[in-house]
């Protein structure tokens, strides 16, 4: 099949963001009617191609030719009318419009010579794509009232709503229970036999294998390889995409574990979970892993002090502990690092090392004044220890790469000498380097006796890195796995609520 | 659930009831078909401008120029009126209009081509516009005297039972009623305040909305500057002096999101209303004007924090028993 001409292909493509390059010189070819599947971690540059077929990023470098012809995209208008649609990774929508008006937002249906819109002829069309898909969904019905699977087939409807002939797929069964996606399965064949060129980003390899007939692979912004899929196997294209072994990413080592230091008992919120209980020990790395929009970051947030309306219990060593802000929370010892990095995490105007002092600058300026000099040697300390790679100490967090990033937000807590630290996604959408130092550095915290709450979507980290796993589904702890019995399969099926 | 907002627009429709009757029951004239339809006539400009303004609201922007816009656009238009008497008053409307385009034009340039946050752009004109009506008119007034007879009148003619100053207010309202619901600029305007990284990725340009919705607003100032005029037979340069909050009032009271993305036509109407009654009973009932103001400014306060409270995201677990319920 590779003898037809792709529909959509991109040659020597660049793109890059300050300190950061997101794509160098990739190549990617699209073909009618079969599915390629873009392969690569996290931060391997897969979600900035996305944005630049997409008319969403202009690429510096580069060509990108349809059906043969050189285009250039300049805005998402531009890509829509070539018939190149995307559904992204988080669901872009619009919360307060109707089902219809989601679908059809952009390009509204009119009638009449006064191009009134033609509302009974959109909702019409929406029932008609919905029912076409499998999705009963009112299209009346504001969008937030709708599940996050729900949306997922929202945006599906919408990209049908376009005359498509490139539609990517952005990691669409992140959100989607199995029902879900054996209906997107028969979406994306109907999609293939109308002679779409499909894109499918995914992290997981069964569905890789179930629905792609060519592959390419990214590392680091760049592309490493592509080929048909019936001609490599897993292993094969885990060396393509990690170039190392997974031991080197996932230096898992044995700490001792101690006593509990964390318990928390029953603890509910009003809207978000409900009814969730467990124990984390000394030296322990306990992984909430889930499908996203389970509940784990907003559980994280309540025990961190930044939720309201949060019932029940929370001991920190055999003391119970009444967390009503973030401020307790790091008196108790609790200490969170979001997932958020950028607004969440740090102040991007300000220093490296102002950064680091700013939990504890009462205890460092015990006078009232501020002493910059012990501010500097704290974050001294913690900054050398993660390696941060900033000229010195005095740079601007903003100018940082995102590993970088994480790594001061990551030393600022720990020197308030925490018990427990909370890392939300700690290496989501970081480069692969700084993934296995975060990593590395999580085993370094729980042999010094530290408790390490580790929440994350991506099945191999949990794997490689947790002692223990606790699943969530629609804010529930569905299922608990310690590391002897870890498997794939188990967790993801209790993650989707199988 | 679904119709939590409509229903907040019935729960504000009876509270302007209830303040009506309440205040009819002391002053029985209140109550009179003519004295009801003299306060709508006279809510008829806020009315318009919360219209206009609800716009710029809905993209995450905000307009504090209106009340400046309107002061300047009246001038002129006096201006002309008692240099030329012989101009028609429509003509002189249509000036109006345009000229009050225009200064929305220049706000919604600033905000779209640079970028620079609304409050900021419309703080700097709402000066430099009334600073251009004291230097058009060296700070002399121009009064009922110097206007022609039609100038003053026609606004204050009824047909059929309606002052024009009210029909055109309808009209405001019923164009905006086809706008918001029927136009796709309108429904744009929605969705790039609602979602403006999703408006963006739908191909649909925020900045060009939000010029879109100053201009419009800019006109209708530009509209009520003749109608402001003529209503008090009087143009000077403090000119609505402050209306701009009363306006912003109205739409956070009728339900807008100061957040964007929120609000209907009829809310709007119903908010500018609310201070409308508010406006004519206090004076009624002998209220000092001291009072009136804290009052709005409490009602403001509630608004908010009602609106906040009704947009309050809908949580999974609520939708899980929803979902019990239904099934």
């Amino acid at each position: 099949m590779s003898d037809s001409n792709p529909m959509f292909s991109l040659r020597g493509v660049s793109k890059s963001f300050p300190g950061v390059k997101a794509l160098d010189q990739v190549q990617l070819d699209l073909y009618p009617g079969q599915v390629t599947a873009l392969i690569g971690e996290n931060g391997a540059g897969k979600s900035t191609l996305v944005k630049t077929m997409t008319g969403i990023y202009q690429p510096e470098a580069g060509e990108l030719r349809f059906r043969g012809e050189a285009v250039s995209l300049d805005t998402p208008e531009a890509a829509r009318q070539l018939g190149i649609t995307a559904i992204h990774q988080e669901t872009v929508l619009f919360d307060e419009l109707s089902v219809t008006e989601n679908i059809f937002a952009g390009h509204y249906l009119t009638k009449g010579r006064f191009k009134q819109l033609d509302w009974a002829g959109m909702d019409a069309r929406a029932r008609q794509i919905l029912q076409d898909i499998e999705a009963p969904i009112d299209p009346q019905t504001r969008l937030k009232y709708l599940s996050i699977g729900q949306r997922h087939m929202v945006a599906i409807a919408r990209a049908l709503s376009f005359d498509a002939q490139v539609v990517i797929l952005d990691e669409p069964t992140a959100a989607l229970s199995h029902h879900e996606i054996e209906e997107l399965y028969a979406i994306v064949r109907r999609l293939k036999e109308a002679g779409c060129a499909i894109m499918f980003i995914s992290h997981k390899f069964d569905e890789i294998f179930a629905i792609a007939d060519r592959y390419t692979v990214f590392r680091d912004g760049c592309y490493v390889g592509d080929g048909r899929i019936d001609e490599t196997d897993e292993a094969g294209l885990v060396t393509l995409m990690v170039g190392r072994t997974v031991e080197q990413v996932y230096p898992k080592a044995s700490a001792k574990i101690g006593d509990t230091v964390l318990q928390v008992k029953q603890l509910s919120h009003p809207t978000e979970f409900d009814d969730i209980s467990f124990e984390l020990r000394q030296g322990e790395i306990l992984g909430f892993y889930g499908l996203v929009g389970a509940g784990r970051t907003e559980l994280m947030q309540a025990l961190f002090g930044v939720s309201r309306g949060v019932q029940g219990t929370v001991e920190i060593g055999q003391e119970r502990v009444d967390i009503r802000s973030p401020a307790d929370a790091i008196k108790a010892g609790i200490v969170y690092v979001p997932e958020e990095r950028q607004a969440q995490g740090t102040v991007q105007e300000m220093s490296i090392f102002q950064n680091i002092s700013l939990p504890q600058l009462s205890q460092i300026n015990r006078s009232g004044w501020l002493n910059e000099e012990a501010e500097y040697a704290l974050a001294d300390t913690y900054a050398s220890r993660l390696q941060v790679k900033a000229p010195n100490w005095r740079e601007k967090v903003g100018n940082l790469s995102g590993g970088n990033q994480q790594k001061v937000v990551i030393g600022k807590w720990l020197a308030t000498q925490p018990r427990v630290i909370i890392l939300d996604e700690p290496t989501k959408g970081i480069d692969i380097g700084s993934k296995a130092a975060v990593h590395a550095f999580m085993s370094e915290l729980v042999q010094e006796g530290l408790a390490v709450i580790m929440v994350s979507s991506e099945l191999p980290e949990v794997m490689g890195m947790a002692d223990r796993i606790i699943i969530m589904h629609e804010g529930q702890a569905v299922s608990e796995v310690a590391r002897h019995e870890f498997s794939a399969e188990r967790i993801v099926s209790a993650a989707s609520g199988g | 659930m679904k119709t939590m907002l409509q229903n907040r627009e019935i729960l504000l429709a009876v509270l302007i009831l209830v303040m009506i009757l309440l205040v009819g029951v002391i002053t029985p004239d209140f109550l009179l078909p003519s004295n009801l339809l003299a306060v709508y006539n006279d809510t008829s400009i806020l009315i318009i401008l919360a219209l206009g303004q609800m716009l710029v609201i809905l993209t995450r922007c905000i307009d504090l120029s209106v009340a400046a816009n309107l002061a300047l656009t009246g001038m002129v238009v006096a201006m002309l009126n008692s240099a030329y008497p012989a101009l028609p008053v429509p003509l002189l409307m249509g000036v109006g209009a345009l000229l009050g385009l225009l200064l929305g034009v220049v706000n919604g340039a600033l905000v779209w081509k640079l970028g620079i946050p609304a409050i900021v752009v419309t703080l700097g004109t709402m000066s430099i516009y009334r600073g251009l009506v004291f230097l058009l008119s060296d700070g002399a007034w121009v009064n009922a005297h110097e206007m022609s007879a039609s100038f003053v009148s026609i606004p204050r003619s009824t047909v059929l039972g309606l002052p024009v100053l009210a029909w055109v207010s309808v009209l405001v309202i019923v164009i905006m009623v086809h706008f918001t619901r029927q136009r796709r600029l309108g429904r744009e305007i929605y969705a790039a305040g609602n979602n403006p990284t999703a408006a963006f990725y739908t191909g649909i340009q925020v900045g060009r909305l939000q010029f879109v919705a100053f201009s419009i607003s800019g006109l209708l100032a530009g509209l009520c500057g003749y109608l402001w005029v003529s209503r008090y037979a009087v143009a000077y340069v403090d000119v609505a002096a402050g209306f701009e909050l009363q306006v912003i009032a109205a739409c956070v009271i009728g339900g807008v999101s100061i957040m964007g993305g929120i609000g209907t036509v009829q809310g709007c109407v119903l908010g500018a209303l609310f201070l409308g009654v508010i406006n004519n009973a206090l004076p009624v009932l002998g209220v000092s004007p001291f009072w009136q103001m804290a009052i709005s400014g409490a009602v403001i306060v509630i608004a908010v924090i009602a609106n906040s409270r009704a947009e309050r995201k809908v949580g999974r677990i609520i939708l899980k028993k929803a979902a019990l319920h239904a099934g």
